[in-house]
Parts: C-alpha cells; sequence; structure tokens
C-alpha cells in the first residue's frame, strides 16, 4: 500500500511529563475525512495536536506527502499546507469577518480575493456578515468563521478539533456537509469528534482511540457496522 | 521564625555595614539610617502582607502612610479653642452632612430599582447634599482657618500623649483601605492599583489644601515626641558622663541617645508585627490566604469568599502602613504635606519589597534595610564619583557643575537598576518565600 | 441675558484648555491601551518616558535654536519632534530587548512586567532629572497667540474676550491627525491588522504566522510616538516639569480604564470625559452664569464646585462612578 498522504505513524509522547499517547497512529488519504472518536481523555485532541506538531514526540514521526516533518514548528507546518482549527479561541473576536480570514492568509503574498470568494461560496452567511465583528455571531457562524480561517492558506490538509463543540444538531449537520464539500475539492480532513456516530458517517476512516493507544481502525461505515465498536463507544 | 544561617549572615552583614557608616561617617548618620529603615520594615512589612501573602498590588502606600501622620497632628496636638469656637462646630456638621449625602445617595442606589429615574434621584440627592454641605462648611472652615494663621488657623488635636497617635494611625488608614477595597476588590486586579494609586494622591491634596485640618502646606511642627528631645537630654549628668567616656560632643552623645530611644521604640513595635504576621503566615489562616494567592479560581471554586479575603489582607496590610506613616512623623516632630512624593513614598517600599524576597517577612526587613542604606548613600556616592570624573575639567565649567548638581538623581537610577536586576536574576528576593 | 458672552467665557477657560489638555491625554492613553492589549501590562513607566521623550524634544530645539533654525511662526519644538521620536523609539526597544523581553520568554506573570516597568521608570526618571534637573523648563517660541483676548474684543466687538495660544490650538490639531493616523493603520494596513490580532488571541495569531516580536517592535515604536507628541505638546502648553508628568499617569491610565482597558476608540473618548469634568468641577462658573441669570439674579460666590488642588479626586470619582455601573468601561474591552 502507498504512503498515506498525511501520516502521524507510531506517535509516542505528552505535555512534558507522562505520555498520554503510545505508539498511536493516524493517518488520512487525499481528499479523504479521517475521523478520530474514543472516550473522553482518550488523547483524540492530543493525537491531533501531535499530527500538527503543538507537542514533543519522544518517539515516532509525521510524514506530509512522503516529506519528514517531525522537527517543524506548528508555524512552519501552516507553510507547508496544514490547516488547524482549534476547537476553542479560534477566531479573532473584535476583528471582522473579512480581516479574520485575512489574517488566515498572513503568510501569502499572493493575490487572497479569489480564496475568499470561495469561502464565501461555501459558506454564504459569511458574505453577508463580513463586516461584522466575528465576535458578535453565533456560535455556528463563528465555527464557519474559524473554518474558512484555517482554509484562506489554501491548505492540503484541514484539521479541525471538535468542531461541532457546543452547536446545536440542525448547525452541525450543516457543518459536516460543508466539511463534506470541502473534502470535494481535493482536501483532506482529519477530525477529532466527540459526537462519534454522525462523525463516522461522513468519514472514509475511523480511528477509535483509548488511552491513547489505536483501538480499532477501520472505514467509517465498518465501524459503524461493528457490534465491539457499537457497544462500548457509540451506546449500542 | 525559621531563619537559615545564610538569612543571618545578610543580617549581619547589614548591620557590620550600619557599624562601618557610625565609625567611619558618624554615629548620628547611623542612627538615623537605622531609625528610617525600621519604619521602612514596618512599611514593607504591610506592603508584603497584601502581596507577598495575598497578591494586591497597592500603589497607594504614600496616601496610607501620610493619614497615619495626619493621626499624629489629630491626636497630640493641643486644640485650638478659639478655633473650635469660631467654627468647629460648623466643620464637624459639614462632615457628617457630606456622609449623610454619600450615604443617602447609596441608600438610593440599593432600594431603588435601576433606570432614569434612579439616576435622576441619586443626582438630586448628591446636589442637594453638596449644596447644604457647601452652605454650612464653607463658612465654618473659613472661621477656623483666620483664627491666628500664622502659627494656627487649624482645629488642633486632641491634647493627648502622642504614643497613642499610633494606633489610631493605623484605624485612619485601615478606614482608608476598607473604603477603597469594598469599591476595588472583587472587580479586575488592575483596579486596584489605579484606586489606590488615585486614593493617595487625593489624601496628599486633601492634606496640602484642608487648612483648618492640618494647616495644610504651612505644615504642623513642634509636634511632641514620644522620647526626650537632644536638647533636653544635654543637661543630664550620665549623658554628660558618657559624652566624656566616648569623647564625642555632648550634642553629638545627646542625639544619638536619643535616636536609639526611638530605635528601641520602633524595634518593639517591629518585633511584635513580625511575630504576629509569623503566627499569622504559619497558620490555617495563612495556608488559606496562600492557596488563594496562589490558584483563585480553585479557591473560588471551593467555596472560599476571595474579595472578603482580600479586603481582609488589604484593610490589615494598610493598617500597618499607617502605623509606620504615625511612627514616622512623631519621630520627626512634623508634618510635612509637601514632603509626601510617590517615588519614596510608594515605589520605594515596592523595591523594598521585591528586593527582599516577597512572601517573606523577614526578606521585607532586610529588604527595608538594604534599599534605605542605598537610598542615603548613593547621593554622597554619586557625588564623590561625579568629582572623581570631572577632577579633569576646570571648577567653574558648567559641565562639570551641571554634572555634580546632577548627582543627587543618581539614587532613582540606582533604585530602578537594582529593582530591574532583581527581577531578572534572583526573581524571589534575597531571603525568598519558604 | 447675554448667552454669547457666557459660550465665549465658557470657552476661554474651560472649553479650549479642556479640549486641549483632552487631545494630551487622549494620545497618552492610547499608548498605555495599545502596550496594555499587545504586551499586556500596565504600563507605569508611561508618564516618565514621556519626561523623556520631552527632554529629548527640548535638546533638539535647544540644538536647532543654536543652530539658527527656525520655523517661526510655530515653535521649533515641532522641528524637533522627529530627533525625539528617533531617541524614544531607541530608548523604549532597548529597554524591550534588556528587560521586558526575557519576562515574556519566561511567561512570566502581569505583575512581574508591571514591577519591570516600574524599575523602567525609576531609571526613566533618573536620567530625565539628570539631564533636565527638576526645575520648570519652557521652550516654547514662535508666535505665543494665534489670537489674543484684545484681538478678539476688537475684532467682535464682544464684551467678552476669548483667546487661542499657538500650543493649544497646535495641540488640538495634531492629536486629531495623530488619531486619524493610527485608526487608518489600525483598520486598513497589513502591520495594523496583525496588531489587532495579536491583541485579540495571541495563539491564533501566532497559527497564523504573525511573528509576536515584530508586533512587539512595532508596537513599542508606535507608543514611542505616541509619547513624545503627547508630552512635547503638553509641554508646549504647560511648560515641563518632570513630576507632572509622573502625574499625568493617574488621569491617563484612568481615560484608558474609563474607556475599556484595550479598546483605542475608549481611551480617547475616556481622556476627553476626565479632561472636560477636571476642568468642569474645578472651575469658577460665576462669570458664565453671570452673563446667563436674569439682571439681580446673578451668582454671588464663585460657584466652584471643587477647588483646583482636587483635580485628582474627580478623575478618581468619575473613574469610581463609571467602574460602579458598567465595569467594563464605556467601551467594552477586555478582561483580564
Amino acid at each position: 500500500m502507498a504512503e498515506p498522504f498525511l501520516i502521524g505513524e507510531a506517535m509516542t509522547g505528552g505535555y512534558g511529563g507522562a505520555d498520554i499517547l503510545h505508539d498511536c497512529t493516524i493517518a488520512v488519504e487525499k481528499g479523504e475525512i479521517a475521523v478520530i472518536v474514543g472516550p473522553n481523555g482518550a488523547g483524540k485532541s492530543t493525537a491531533m495536536k501531535a499530527v500538527f506538531g503543538m507537542l514533543d514526540l519522544r518517539k515516532g514521526s509525521v510524514r506530509l506527502d512522503g516529506q519528514e516533518i517531525s522537527g517543524l514548528s506548528p508555524q512552519a507546518r501552516v507553510a507547508k499546507g496544514m490547516g488547524f482549527v482549534p476547537q476553542t479561541n479560534n477566531i479573532f473576536p473584535s476583528m471582522t469577518v473579512e480581516e479574520n480570514l485575512e489574517m488566515g492568509a498572513f503568510i501569502r503574498t499572493d493575490d487572497i480575493r479569489e480564496t475568499m470568494a470561495q469561502i464565501y461560496d461555501l459558506f454564504p452567511i459569511l458574505r453577508d456578515k463580513r463586516r461584522q465583528a466575528a465576535g458578535e455571531l453565533s456560535g455556528g457562524q463563528r465555527q464557519q468563521v474559524a473554518v474558512g480561517r484555517a482554509l484562506m492558506t489554501r491548505p492540503s490538509v484541514l484539521m479541525l478539533d471538535e468542531p461541532t463543540a457546543g452547536v446545536s444538531p440542525i448547525v452541525m449537520d450543516e457543518l459536516f456537509d460543508r466539511i463534506i464539500e470541502i473534502a470535494r475539492t481535493g482536501i483532506s480532513i482529519l477530525m477529532v469528534e466527540q459526537n462519534a456516530r454522525q462523525a463516522l458517517n461522513i468519514a472514509d476512516k475511523g480511528y477509535v482511540l483509548v488511552q491513547g493507544e489505536n483501538r480499532y481502525t477501520d472505514t467509517g461505515a465498518a465501524l459503524l457496522a461493528d457490534p465491539e465498536v457499537r457497544k462500548s463507544f457509540l451506546g449500542g | 521564625m525559621s531563619l537559615t544561617a545564610r538569612d543571618l549572615g545578610l543580617f549581619a552583614i547589614m548591620g557590620a555595614v550600619l557599624a562601618m557608616v557610625a565609625m567611619f561617617q558618624s554615629p548620628q548618620l547611623a542612627v538615623t539610617i537605622l531609625n528610617m529603615s525600621l519604619i521602612s520594615a514596618i512599611m514593607a512589612l504591610g506592603v508584603n502582607m497584601q502581596w507577598g501573602y495575598a497578591g494586591l498590588f497597592n500603589v497607594g502606600i504614600m496616601g496610607f502612610t501620610a493619614v497615619g501622620g495626619l493621626a499624629v497632628v489629630l491626636i497630640a496636638q493641643p486644640p485650638v479653642p478659639e478655633a473650635w469656637a469660631a467654627g468647629g462646630l460648623g466643620v464637624l456638621l459639614g462632615l457628617m452632612l457630606g456622609v449623610a449625602t454619600i450615604l443617602a445617595a447609596v441608600i438610593v442606589y440599593k432600594k431603588m430599582t435601576p433606570g432614569k429615574l434612579r439616576g435622576l434621584a441619586i443626582f438630586g440627592v448628591l446636589l442637594v447634599g453638596y449644596l447644604v454641605t457647601a452652605k454650612i462648611f464653607g463658612p465654618a472652615k473659613q472661621a477656623v482657618q483666620a483664627v491666628n494663621p500664622a502659627s494656627e488657623g487649624y482645629l488642633g488635636g486632641a491634647g493627648l500623649p502622642v504614643i497613642m497617635a499610633w494606633p489610631v494611625g493605623a484605624v485612619f488608614a485601615a478606614g482608608i483601605a476598607w473604603v477603597i477595597g469594598k469599591i476595588s476588590l472583587g472587580l479586575r486586579s488592575d483596579y486596584l492599583a489605579i484606586a489606590t494609586l488615585g486614593i493617595s494622591e487625593i489624601v496628599i491634596a486633601v492634606l496640602k489644601h484642608e487648612r483648618w485640618l492640618a494647616r495644610g502646606v504651612n505644615n504642623v511642627t513642634g509636634i511632641d515626641r514620644p522620647v526626650p528631645r537632644p536638647v533636653d537630654l544635654q543637661p543630664v549628668p550620665w549623658v554628660q558622663s558618657l559624652a566624656d567616656t566616648l569623647g564625642w560632643s555632648l550634642s553629638q552623645t545627646a542625639s544619638v541617645i536619643s535616636g536609639l530611644g526611638y530605635s528601641a521604640l520602633f524595634l518593639i513595635v517591629l518585633a511584635m508585627l513580625i511575630w504576629l504576621a509569623e503566627r499569622a503566615l504559619n497558620s490555617p489562616w495563612g495556608r488559606m490566604m496562600r492557596a488563594i494567592r496562589d490558584n483563585e479560581v480553585s479557591a473560588r471554586a471551593m467555596g472560599k469568599d476571595v474579595t472578603r479575603r482580600h479586603l481582609m489582607i488589604f484593610v490589615l496590610g494598610s493598617g500597618v502602613c499607617g502605623l509606620a506613616g504615625a511612627m514616622m512623623v512623631s519621630m520627626d516632630g512634623q508634618l510635612t504635606p509637601g514632603s509626601y512624593e510617590p517615588l519614596r513614598f510608594t515605589f520605594l517600599v515596592w523595591v523594598m519589597v521585591i528586593v527582599g524576597g516577597s512572601g517573606n517577612n523577614w526578606g521585607s526587613v532586610l529588604g527595608a534595610f538594604v534599599i534605605w542604606f542605598l537610598w542615603v548613600q548613593v547621593e554622597p556616592a554619586g557625588r564623590w564619583f561625579m568629582d572623581l570624573a570631572t577632577s579633569g575639567m576646570a571648577a567653574d565649567s558648567d559641565l562639570r557643575q551641571h554634572l555634580l548638581g546632577s548627582a543627587a538623581y543618581m539614587r532613582l537610577l540606582t533604585m530602578g537598576v537594582a529593582l530591574l536586576l532583581m527581577l531578572r536574576f534572583a526573581p524571589r528576593g534575597l531571603i525568598p518565600e519558604r | 441675558m447675554e448667552p454669547l458672552n457666557a459660550l465665549i467665557s465658557l470657552s476661554n477657560f474651560m472649553l479650549i484648555p479642556a479640549l486641549a489638555y483632552g487631545s494630551q491625554l487622549a494620545l497618552g492613553a492610547l499608548g498605555i491601551t495599545l502596550i496594555f492589549s499587545i504586551l499586556r501590562f500596565a504600563h507605569f513607566a508611561h508618564g516618565d518616558t514621556m519626561a523623556l521623550g520631552t527632554a529629548a524634544v527640548i535638546g533638539g530645539t535647544l540644538f536647532l535654536q543654536a543652530q539658527g533654525v527656525s520655523i517661526d511662526p510655530l515653535p521649533t519644538a515641532l522641528l524637533a519632534i522627529p530627533i525625539g521620536i528617533v531617541v524614544m523609539v531607541l530608548y523604549l526597544l532597548a529597554a524591550d530587548r534588556l528587560v521586558y523581553k526575557y519576562f515574556r520568554k519566561v511567561k512570566a506573570k502581569p505583575l512581574t512586567f508591571v514591577m519591570a516597568s516600574l524599575g523602567v521608570m525609576f531609571v526613566t526618571n533618573g536620567i530625565t532629572r539628570l539631564f533636565m534637573g527638576v526645575g520648570e523648563t519652557r521652550f516654547e517660541d514662535g508666535q505665543r497667540f494665534l489670537f489674543t483676548v484684545r484681538e478678539f474684543r476688537d475684532f467682535t466687538g464682544m464684551a467678552e474676550g476669548m483667546a487661542l495660544r499657538s500650543a493649544q490650538a497646535i495641540t488640538i490639531i495634531t492629536a486629531l491627525i495623530v488619531m486619524v493616523v493610527l485608526f487608518w493603520f489600525l483598520n486598513r494596513t497589513r502591520a495594523g491588522k496583525s496588531m489587532r490580532a495579536y491583541s485579540d488571541n495571541e495563539d491564533l495569531a501566532l497559527l497564523s504566522g504573525i511573528n509576536p516580536e515584530r508586533v512587539v517592535v512595532i508596537t513599542w515604536t508606535i507608543t514611542a510616538i505616541l509619547l513624545v507628541l503627547a508630552g512635547t505638546l503638553y509641554g508646549l502648553d504647560k511648560g515641563f516639569r518632570p513630576f507632572n508628568y509622573f502625574q499625568l499617569l493617574l488621569p491617563m491610565f484612568a481615560a484608558a480604564i474609563l474607556g475599556g482597558l484595550g479598546s483605542p476608540i475608549g481611551a480617547i473618548v475616556g481622556a476627553y470625559v476626565v479632561a472636560f469634568a477636571e476642568l468642569g468641577i474645578t472651575y469658577a462658573w460665576r462669570r458664565v452664569f453671570s452673563y446667563l441669570m436674569p439682571e439681580g439674579l446673578e451668582p454671588t460666590s464663585m460657584m466652584q464646585l471643587l477647588p483646583v488642588d482636587y483635580k485628582f479626586a474627580v478623575t478618581f470619582a468619575i473613574l469610581v462612578i463609571v467602574l460602579l455601573f458598567r465595569p467594563t468601561g464605556i467601551f467594552k474591552g477586555k478582561v483580564i
């Protein structure tokens, strides 16, 4: 099998203290959606942050498009084409929607208008509210701003840390639809999700983590069908 | 309580340095430095309670010490009967009306429902209250100030023993701290800083301006002292014989003895305060205060009323500053509102606390000694240095004169550099918190 | 009743001075707000760095005067402002390198930064006094008045006169220009937006590729410009005394907090509120009311609410009132 587009392989490490991840592997193919699920404290967000370079790995490596990036800082990984949407504090609240997008494209030196138009096409509501301060928007709209900001660098991989935390089910469905749309444009999606069932529904690949280790790894559909997984992690 | 050998060594070095001052400069100077160091140590203790125990940032130390000083005038000075006859009652009534106005406004604020009407009512109460107060207070104040203005022109004090002014000064400062704390504690942390900065400027403005209270910028001098003055000591036989034995002049001997009298008093106060502060710090109460300081959020979550604890420690610490202020005025025998400067009375005390080691009472004491010593000695040292540096220039050169004249400001520079170096290289101070 | 005369008197003794004073405070408070929202600490050295900046301008002015340079009728000091700015940019950047940078690196608590700024305050204070002493220095030259009371009276034929000093006019105009340029910079330029982004959400700004050290350098540079201008204008208006600059700390902080810490527009509004309140409450209204009240009802007292000595009390009272009713300030600022 060919190497996946982005892979964090056999990652072991933590935030300085005890290890949180143990020999954990996360990967995503080009244009596909990979979802990390698992119980609270399983190290889901930590695994994603490890892929993004926000903690020191003692073992393992991260490769993007076959290139070793384990030693790079998060900022350098952004420049390499990785986009990251943190779970909280993921917008500039006092700046307008448009300025948020502009700041997302801070490292770009070329014309960003086209990308911005694409994002407005993806999230039409943002076009209407582009002169409004992002902090005044509703929860779902702020999430859209956050995703839009991360897309401004035209990343090849978009990483989302619990994008639907705290939004209503309707907004969640809407957001998942958009995420599928983004994936169709060829961008790989790596996502941590609390709402495991809905997330696995749209996932090409699912990772069930328990205590920092891979427990189950399969396609989203297969995991949903697996009675073990259903019983332990999806509530029957 | 728990001083290590190293800490004792540091104190011993400080003592040796003061002894050298006595030997090579003059014994009077050494005693003066010692006494102001002791007073500064008490101020630093007060600030350390607030900062080290509770993390409260008080930049109004000047105001609290000045209020303590005011207490000395109000307690120890003889009353001025003519002034009381001329307008004493009016002044008192005016003050009470002023307080009543504010209380009325607060009651209106609390009782009425929020809205435009309430705002108007408060405004009305304040306006009427102000006009009535001004009508009564103004003329009475003028009358008081007109009584023998060259030497009096104020209501005078209670004519009580001066030593009583010390606790009263502490109470005055604590009272003001209570009001400020009520308003600004529990709000954002920077508000206390700006509130204390503001109130200390206001206290000084009141002292300077309200001549009926303590003569304002005309100063009150010749206040009763708790220790015999040097002039009164000179005729005493044992002082004379001591002067002969030491080979010092009589006036020098007398002033050293008088100064040491103060030192003894101050030492007693300082020892009591340290004893209390250390006991408090190591009691369950002290541990709780430090727990709150280190993690306010979790302390709140555990159901501790953080704001109330902060108010308590703020009032206590400010009271200690007031006590130090009262002690200082009774040592000087005069209250001079013009001499209160924030750099000297607020920020220098902060340097003492930081350099000494915030959170450690002994550290504050040592910091006070070291910094006060530098404050006094840097100026002559600077002049000597400038003299040396400019010795090549002509004696009447403008530049040389300017540089020599500027030597006084070297002390500010030195304090700043000392503070910055400590923060950078030894942020926990000379005697760190344990 | 002569409302026009009342207005002229009011303008002469209160409105114009308050407008000028408010403009000076606004420039200072803007600097405090910028440092607070970007570097996240209360900059206690602000008043003293303002004094040092003004001292540098005064030095430049003396030099230019000695060379015979003059831009009469404008004060020579205006020409020396760039010198002061260069000196202060270098000074503040040096202070940042030597002092604050280390504390940023170790992620020290905000109050440690405040302590460090106290240290810088002492040092700056000492340096200023080494050069300037403690006395008052006046460095205003050129034409002192745009028009004097007499000229105004002769021209309009009114009973009440009004003067406009050059320093006041220059202050108000300069402050206006600076505010417009500053807002243009913050809202329209890439560097300005990156500053706002950094102030809004430091971590996300890092993720977006904004270089924090660059933001810090830009912030100190703008602060230096603002404080040299504020200090020079204040000095032209009221004369230079180091201690007065230190005392500006209280009204400047009050203005910044009133407006909602971290909000530039709030700092400006706060500054004018403080200035007008200070002058309004310590102003003797007798003259104004003597024109406004019907014959026979003219006030007999000075109609001064508080003596001038209590201007700090006014600043403080306003601050307390606003904070009691609206703890976030007039414009919603940051919460620490």
